[in-house]
């Protein structure tokens, strides 16, 4: 029900997303555009420079994975299978389902409207992270971009909100794991039984 | 040629390396630390399976790639792309100081008897005064600061070109590296094509001033296109080389090539 590749790539992305946001929390207490820091003790780097190694050897990870994966999902048509059609009408009435506890699940190969719009939202996120990262470390390089993004300060602060988009998806995203533990064995053995069907079923 | 800068250089290097590794004692024990308090972490099982806490293993990997991000940088820097500038009334005031030390510790430098060395793959020797330097044309620019750890500055530099300071030298503009020198124990060390920008300033000037003390008199080479750290003040000794020259803090992990 997970083709191989995707889940290679989104066990690569869960990787690179936790390098990135811990040594970005980090680099972030260097110099804070808010009133508060990050416990140190859940940051990684050691130190500022430490923090920036991980953060510029992890956006080669992530950059290079979420371009894998953008590629596969549109050579395999699997975007427009998967995501696709989304409404804001079939969002609520899921999202409606979902709290009433009526949302069927039976089906592990169909994403519910409300697992669409987020996974989008996620990609979308995950994008303007790229882009908003790229203008901090080459602002004179990406002109364009960085006033597209306001300016570098700006995209410092896109920076964060994106950060702290991502992150709060990761906790819905495991929170939904946690109530469908189904959804864990599709996403680590591409099917959602222990036992392999196939095989079964030729013996 | 004249050898005894390079035996000069060679003995300050040798000193700058011991205070590093004393210096880094400091970081790889917190770190370890962190290690032994970030294992207790879910997220962290992950790392800890390619063996984070090997931090040689960790540490020559992510310096090697950091290596790397000094030639996509090199790749992606373009000479003739110009840092934004801005009008006078958004230089940020005051100005932050920044350096390694407490701004009770910045150098005192004897104008009057201050004379700029220059060697290395050089055609002219001579050591220049602040007068010399000032007859060369000068430029004044605002432009941002950026530095390493997130917040930015406007300021306004004057002074000139730092690549019609090269040519003034005879220097071999083919050569790989510039190396500098500082007053306040101060080194770093540029690709030649950054040299050459026409942004990049020898500046003797601060907001139409002569350069404070605290921001970096006699001289601070000015880049809009690195961040701060690759902007050396007070400046004393410059070296064209083709031999790779580090720095104070590219010593101890901040990236080398350090572009905006």
């Amino acid at each position: 029900m997970q083709p191989l590749w995707l889940r290679i790539t989104h066990w690569l992305n869960a990787l690179a997303v936790l390098i990135m946001v811990m040594s970005g929390w980090r680099i972030y207490n260097a110099s804070p555009i808010f009133d508060f820091a990050f416990p140190d003790n859940i940051t990684l780097g050691g130190w500022l420079g430490g923090a920036l190694q991980w953060h510029f050897a992890g956006m080669w990870l992530f950059a290079l994975n979420g371009f894998a994966y953008l590629l596969l999902n549109l050579i395999t048509g699997r975007f427009g299978q998967r995501m696709f059609p989304v409404s804001a009408r079939g969002i609520v009435r899921d999202a409606w389902l979902a709290l009433t506890a009526r949302l069927s699940h039976a089906d592990m190969s169909h994403y519910n409207q409300v697992q669409r719009a987020a996974y989008l939202f996620a990609v979308v996120d995950l994008i303007l992270l790229v882009l908003s990262g790229l203008v901090i470390w080459k602002s004179v390089q990406f002109p364009l971009l960085r006033e597209l993004l306001g300016g570098y300060d700006m995209a410092r602060r896109i920076h964060f909100y994106c950060m702290t988009a991502i992150v709060c998806f990761v906790a819905v995203h495991l929170l939904m794991v946690v109530l469908v533990p189904r959804s864990l064995l599709v996403m680590l053995l591409g099917r959602s039984t222990l036992r392999s069907v196939n095989k079964e079923s030729t013996s | 040629m004249n050898t005894s800068i390079w035996h000069r250089d060679n003995a300050e290097a040798v000193v700058a390396e011991a205070r590093n590794l004393l210096n880094r004692q400091l970081p790889q024990a917190s770190r370890r630390k962190f290690l032994a308090r970030g294992l207790t972490l879910g997220g962290l099982g992950l790392l800890a399976g390619c063996s984070i806490e090997d931090n040689a293993t960790a540490q020559a990997a992510l310096t090697r790639i950091s290596q790397f991000n000094d030639r996509v940088q090199g790749w992606l820097f373009d000479s003739s792309r110009l840092a934004p500038t801005y009008p006078e009334s958004m230089i940020t005031r005051p100005f932050p100081f920044n350096a390694f030390y407490d701004e009770s510790k910045v150098p005192e430098v004897d104008e009057a008897r201050f004379l700029l060395e220059v060697t290395g793959l050089v055609a002219d020797k001579h050591r220049w005064t602040l007068h010399e330097l000032r007859a060369l044309p000068q430029y004044t620019q605002v432009t941002r600061h950026i530095c390493v750890e997130g917040w930015s500055a406007i300021g306004k530099w004057g002074g000139p070109r730092f690549g019609d300071f090269l040519r003034a030298v005879g220097a071999d503009l083919g050569a790989r590296y510039v190396g500098f020198q500082c007053a306040d124990d101060y080194y770093t060390s540029i690709d030649m094509a950054t040299a050459l920008h026409p942004q990049t300033l020898l500046a003797l000037d601060w907001d139409g001033q002569p350069l404070p003390p605290k921001y970096g008199f006699p001289m601070k080479l000015r880049m809009p296109t690195k961040l701060g750290y690759k902007n050396p003040k007070h400046i004393k000794a410059i070296f064209v080389s083709n031999t790779f020259n580090r720095g104070y803090w590219e010593d101890q992990g901040y990236n080398w090539f350090g572009g905006s």
